[in-house]
């Protein structure tokens, strides 16, 4: 956490003004350490940061998402208009 | 020496000391202590000339992308104009550059600087593409390199696109530090700056705008030999402005005189620092929400005096709804076999409108394109969109509200764009400038100045003044 609600910027709007302000980073632990601890970490520039560990070789999961229909609608649609008497 | 002290107000409080350490302008050499600055003397100054970035970025396999003619693109566009109307269309491949969008261009300037000036790494605050240009360039050159995003809501929900870029930036070396919605990025950049002593490649140094020079360059050049002479119209996607400020240098320096026609996607009525709003936006950059308030007041950036001065370059500037470039991106790939984007394609579907009031045998190029993939695709964007509730139909587009709705057009013809009225926008600088500044009454070198700003002479200068004052 790097600023508590009460902390942050006075030109924020309401709604996020309500919620603290948080950083994430990916890190090397420096000793070891289980979920929820808070712990000392080096960055891969070397840096030092502290937090709370959360997880623990996190995966990349965004993905192509859910299929969309409408994309096919579109492409019928214009392959159509092309196709269809100049 | 006492400690420093690390709250918001005080970090903001050191912010112009660390800025000249960390860009190493001393912008006050530019300053004439009133309104007007020398923005040409800046550039001059601090950045480089157009054959020593073509020199620097084609030594690092930047730049030099192919110009592509989009034959069927251009024939469904004259399916829905009237008679004798639809410019040929063309794309500037520019997601074959190393990082995959234009930004190796800005990057490729800002890092070769930074390593000339000594310093052991990069540190840039962005989402975008810029993250991963940086990134690139600092693998390049051997310099350590952060990447601090905008990226999670107050659940931890990420951006999809933002996701992705995070994963390209650590995939080429970089450390990057994710946040959570809000303008106090800024803060914890300033506190990186310093705990670092790295270079800050900020979007809106001249090396950076000055590194996009050689894009509208390129077109120019590349037009003259393929085609026999310039395009008629370059279309830019316009968010911080950068952009369009340097293709239309470029394009200056090359003494071509096409027109320039900024377009952001239409988000209005989204709040930008706004937790709520954050992943309701399908669009993480080329839209309103950074287009207008930066053309309005370049300003507000990351350093005391941007490069990028969009409403000095821009000769018309468009909004398009949302659902139009989802449409039109679909119809790049299954029509022209091109998957590209989300950017460049904001620009991609307003120059299908656009070319449709132009007569066939004009020209009309889009300036840029970028890589796609995972996350940054319009299939993860519109299942994102519909996950956050925002409802996903088949209609008129111009009756699109962002944030509740994304409407793909009907049929073609409804991809329209929306003028902007930019006289309005330039009074909005004008105002601004008054108060920023807190003049009352502006020297002749700043109506001077404000005329360029605006792009419109000295009498409209003053006639906005005496309305406001």
């Amino acid at each position: 956490m790097i600023l508590t609600p009460e902390e942050r910027a006075p030109q924020v709007p309401d709604d996020t003004k309500k919620v603290p302000l948080e950083m994430w980073t990916k890190c090397f632990l420096l000793e070891d350490a289980k979920i929820g601890d808070e712990v000392t970490v080096e960055t891969v520039t070397g840096r030092r940061e502290t937090g709370k560990l959360i997880e623990v070789n996190p995966a990349y999961n965004h993905s192509f998402g859910n299929f969309i229909p409408e994309l096919l609608q579109i492409d019928k649609q214009v392959r159509q208009l092309l196709e269809g008497g100049e | 020496m006492a400690e420093k002290k690390n709250d918001y107000a005080s970090v903001m409080g050191r912010k112009a000391e660390i800025m000249l350490k960390s860009v190493g302008i001393d912008y006050s050499k530019f300053e004439s202590g009133s309104i007007a600055f020398d923005y040409e003397k800046m550039m001059r100054e601090t950045g480089y000339s157009l054959t020593e970035m073509q020199e620097i970025q084609y030594s690092v396999n930047v730049g030099n992308t192919p110009i592509l003619e989009l034959k069927n693109l251009t024939a469904l566009a004259r399916k829905v104009a009237p008679k004798g109307k639809g410019a040929r269309i063309f794309i500037k491949d520019e997601a074959c550059n190393p990082s995959g969008s234009f930004k190796a261009r800005r990057a490729a300037n800002s890092v070769y600087h930074a390593k000339r000036l000594g310093f052991k790494g990069v540190l840039t605050a962005t989402s975008g593409n810029y993250g991963a240009a940086v990134a690139s360039q600092a693998a390049i050159h051997g310099l350590k390199c952060i990447v601090v995003q905008e990226c999670y809501d107050s659940h931890g929900v990420g951006q999809p696109e933002i996701v992705e870029k995070a994963r390209k930036c650590e995939a080429l070396g970089a450390e990057v530090v994710q946040l959570s919605v809000g303008p106090e990025l800024f803060y914890k950049f300033l506190l990186l700056l310093e705990e670092t002593g790295y270079f800050n490649a900020s979007l809106y140094t001249p090396f950076g705008i000055a590194g996009v020079e050689t894009l509208g360059y390129e077109i120019s050049m590349q037009f003259r030999e393929k085609y026999g002479k310039d395009p008629d119209v370059v279309v830019c996607t316009n968010a911080g402005g950068g952009n369009l400020t340097g293709t239309k240098r470029g394009l200056i320096k090359a003494g071509a005189k096409c027109q320039v026609i900024g377009a952001s996607v239409d988000l209005s009525g989204l709040h930008m620092a706004s937790d709520n709003a954050f992943n309701k936006k399908s669009f993480t950059t080329g839209h309103t929400g950074f287009g207008m308030p930066f053309s309005s007041w370049p300003d507000r950036s990351d350093v005391p005096r941007s490069a990028a001065r969009p409403l000095r370059y821009m000769d018309r500037y468009v909004t398009i709804p949302q659902g139009c470039v989802f449409y039109m991106t679909e119809c790049l790939a299954t029509l022209e076999g091109l998957e590209k984007g989300p950017a460049g394609n904001t620009a991609l579907a307003a120059a299908f409108s656009l070319a449709q009031e132009l007569p066939e045998d004009h020209m009309i190029v889009v300036q840029e394109t970028e890589y796609t993939g995972a996350g940054k695709h319009i299939q993860p964007q519109l299942s994102f969109a519909k996950d956050n509730g925002i409802k996903i139909f088949f209609g008129d587009p111009s009756e699109e509200v962002p944030g509740e709705n994304i409407i793909l057009p009907n049929n073609p013809a409804l991809i329209k764009t929306k003028e902007v009225d930019l006289d309005h926008m330039r009074r909005s600088l004008i105002k601004q400038a008054l108060e920023v500044y807190n003049v009352k009454e502006p020297t002749d070198l700043d109506v001077r100045f404000l005329a360029e700003e605006t792009n419109r002479d000295e009498a409209f200068v003053r006639e906005v003044i005496k309305e406001l004052v």
